[in-house]
């Protein structure tokens, strides 16, 4: 446990002290604040029109704002993972201090779990700029904050389910770009998957269409927590951490 | 202290150690010796845990590197020969969190960041980020790193390699201080390395063992015959070098002469003696009756790239004697010997 947090602080600490956190930040605080400003615009245009056409019943802002906003903060994390996750073992192995990690007396998995905890961190501290944009709607407003709650934590979810595939994308390449281009396109995929719904409706297409993780988000979204969901997320982020640690274990074999 | 027992390891395929089998006892500076490729980060990545072996075993203090490797790697320090540094750390920091990463407790972590720091003498740079440091200075971080939570055994991959001649000697001083609480490997290609700082050798060369023995043992190997560094002027003015190589080569007891060196008006030859014969009073005489000066007569010994270049070269005899980067005086060669 010691060890998990050792490696926990020293990974966060040295994404705050380049600026690839700041970028990070930087970078979700401009496109979230658009699609922020973009919604409450609409909402706000939208209300007063359907007010003139004379109906009384206000419009809900937790479903016209806060959940397409939502929805967009799970892709703009898409994009955002890769360039947390590139790094974490590609540098390690490209610099030589995987030599370090590997031969102290810390098990393979301490080190995998410390990483990914402090990916997640990041992650969250990203998205808790949002938090920003929603407390203004509070201010104006008087939003439900339960399905927010329950919204962030899907986000939570999985992010920390694209991490985990991250991470190990990161263990199998030295270097950065590639490591960040291939967890690019498996977000990317694991994103566009459920298209196949669209047009198949077979079990097979059933089968791919679940493993997006987008449409397990959804519910999210909309402030409910299924259990198939969070069971479907838990398990992407323990197999993913699974895989990461063989991974680093067959470093050993092959290198 | 560490045991290794037929280690092989092979890649895809080469096989880069063969059936390797040595002892250090607790407390030696044993140097790892061979050509670039030999095998030598190999088989000390073995020994840290890094690399499992293919077959065989490596125990360090009585534990397995398979079967154990959290007791293994509790007792080693390992500097890596490029030293695994983060340039975006300071060095304290760098150096508090692998004192964590080791296990020290975090009480004793600062106590023992300041006390490698003024062992390595690192202390002025404690606060500077360790992407800015120089090369010698970075080396020396490694080596903080490596003793840091005070290991059983060190492993020391080309420890010198990219310092400065200064930083080279203050490097050996400092692993030679560490001898006696520490078991120390350290790997070199370079020879004299060997000879400055370590009790035994192990040299290695393709993957295979070629010997393994005290320094001196080695160099006594080859002794029996001699080899006498000779320099000859001319008082008249005119000096032919074959001439009096002809005349060095008539000394009884003679088996080789080669010209080092010509330069106006004087000669550098290096003569070798047959088995068990003293050659130098019968040079000198030849010389001097000859009408020459002789300008210089000195014993060479055998340095650790003689005993080096015979064990691993093939054509043994013939590079002997040509290769010969290092004289050493034969007063500074018995220091080394006594440390």
């Amino acid at each position: 446990m010691r060890n998990i947090l050792v490696i926990f602080k020293k990974e966060l600490k040295s994404y705050f002290a380049s600026p690839i956190a700041y970028l990070l930040l930087a970078i979700f605080a401009v496109i979230f604040g658009f699609f922020f400003y973009s919604a409450t615009r609409f909402f706000v245009l939208q209300g007063m029109q359907m007010a003139m056409m004379g109906r009384g019943m206000p419009m809900d802002v937790n479903e016209y704002v806060i959940r397409p906003l939502l929805t967009n903060a799970s892709v703009i994390g898409l994009f955002l993972i890769p360039m947390i996750t590139m790094r974490l073992y590609a540098e390690e192995k490209r610099s030589g201090t995987i030599e370090l990690l590997m031969t102290s007396p810390v098990r393979d998995l301490e080190i995998v779990l410390g990483k990914w905890l402090a990916a997640l961190v990041l992650y969250a501290s990203i998205l808790a700029i949002s938090g920003v944009n929603i407390g203004i709607l509070f201010a104006f407003g008087r939003p439900d904050w339960k399905p927010i709650l329950v919204g962030y934590l899907g986000l939570l979810l999985q992010g920390g389910c694209l991490l985990a595939i991250g991470i190990f994308i990161s263990t199998t390449t030295r270097n950065q770009i590639i490591a960040g281009g291939a967890t690019f396109a498996v977000c990317l995929m694991l994103w566009v998957l459920d298209w196949v719904s669209a047009y198949d409706q077979s079990a097979w297409a059933k089968v791919v269409a679940y493993l997006s993780v987008v449409t397990h988000f959804e519910p999210f979204a909309k402030g409910v927590i299924d259990t198939k969901d969070v069971i479907f997320y838990l398990s992407m982020i323990f197999f993913g951490l699974f895989l990461t640690a063989r991974s680093v274990e067959s470093l050993r074999w092959r290198s | 202290m560490i045991k290794v027992e037929g280690l092989t390891k092979r890649y895809a395929r080469t096989v880069a150690v063969d059936n390797i089998s040595f002892e250090v006892e607790k407390g030696q500076i044993v140097g790892f010796l061979g050509p670039n490729g030999a095998g030598k980060t190999t088989t000390m990545r073995v020994i840290t845990c890094f690399l499992p072996p293919t077959a065989g075993t490596a125990r360090v203090a009585g534990f397995d590197v398979l079967e154990q490797p959290l007791e293994v790697k509790k007792r080693i320090g390992y500097l890596p020969e490029s030293p695994p540094l983060y340039p975006d750390m300071e060095v304290s920091e760098y150096l508090t969190f692998v004192g964590k990463l080791k296990g020290l407790a975090n009480a004793d972590v600062p106590k023992r960041v300041n006390e490698v720091c003024e062992r390595c003498a690192i202390t002025d740079v404690k606060l500077r980020l360790i992407g800015k440091l120089s090369k010698g200075y970075r080396q020396r971080v490694g080596l903080a790193q490596a003793i840091l939570h005070n290991p059983d055994v060190l492993i020391l991959d080309e420890p010198t390699s990219g310092l400065d001649p200064k930083q080279i000697i203050e490097t050996r001083e400092l692993i030679r201080s560490l001898a006696g609480d520490h078991t120390i490997i350290l790997s070199t290609h370079i020879l004299s390395e060997v000879e400055h700082s370590c009790e035994r050798v192990i040299i290695i060369n393709q993957g295979k063992l070629v010997a393994q023995d005290t320094v001196t043992n080695l160099t006594n190997r080859l002794r029996g015959s001699e080899s006498v560094a000779v320099e000859v002027a001319a008082a008249n003015g005119n000096l032919n070098p074959g001439e009096v190589r002809q005349r060095l080569e008539q000394v009884a007891g003679v088996s080789r002469v080669v010209l080092k060196d010509t330069k106006a008006n004087q000669c550098a030859f290096e003569v070798e003696s047959m088995q068990g014969r003293s050659i130098r009073p019968e040079v000198a005489r030849a010389v001097v009756t000859a009408g020459w000066d002789l300008n210089e007569l000195r014993p060479i010994g055998f340095s650790l790239e003689d005993i080096f270049l015979q064990l691993t070269a093939s054509e043994k005899a013939e590079k002997k004697s040509e290769e010969k980067p290092e004289e050493k005086q034969p007063e500074e060669k018995k220091a080394e010997a006594k440390v």
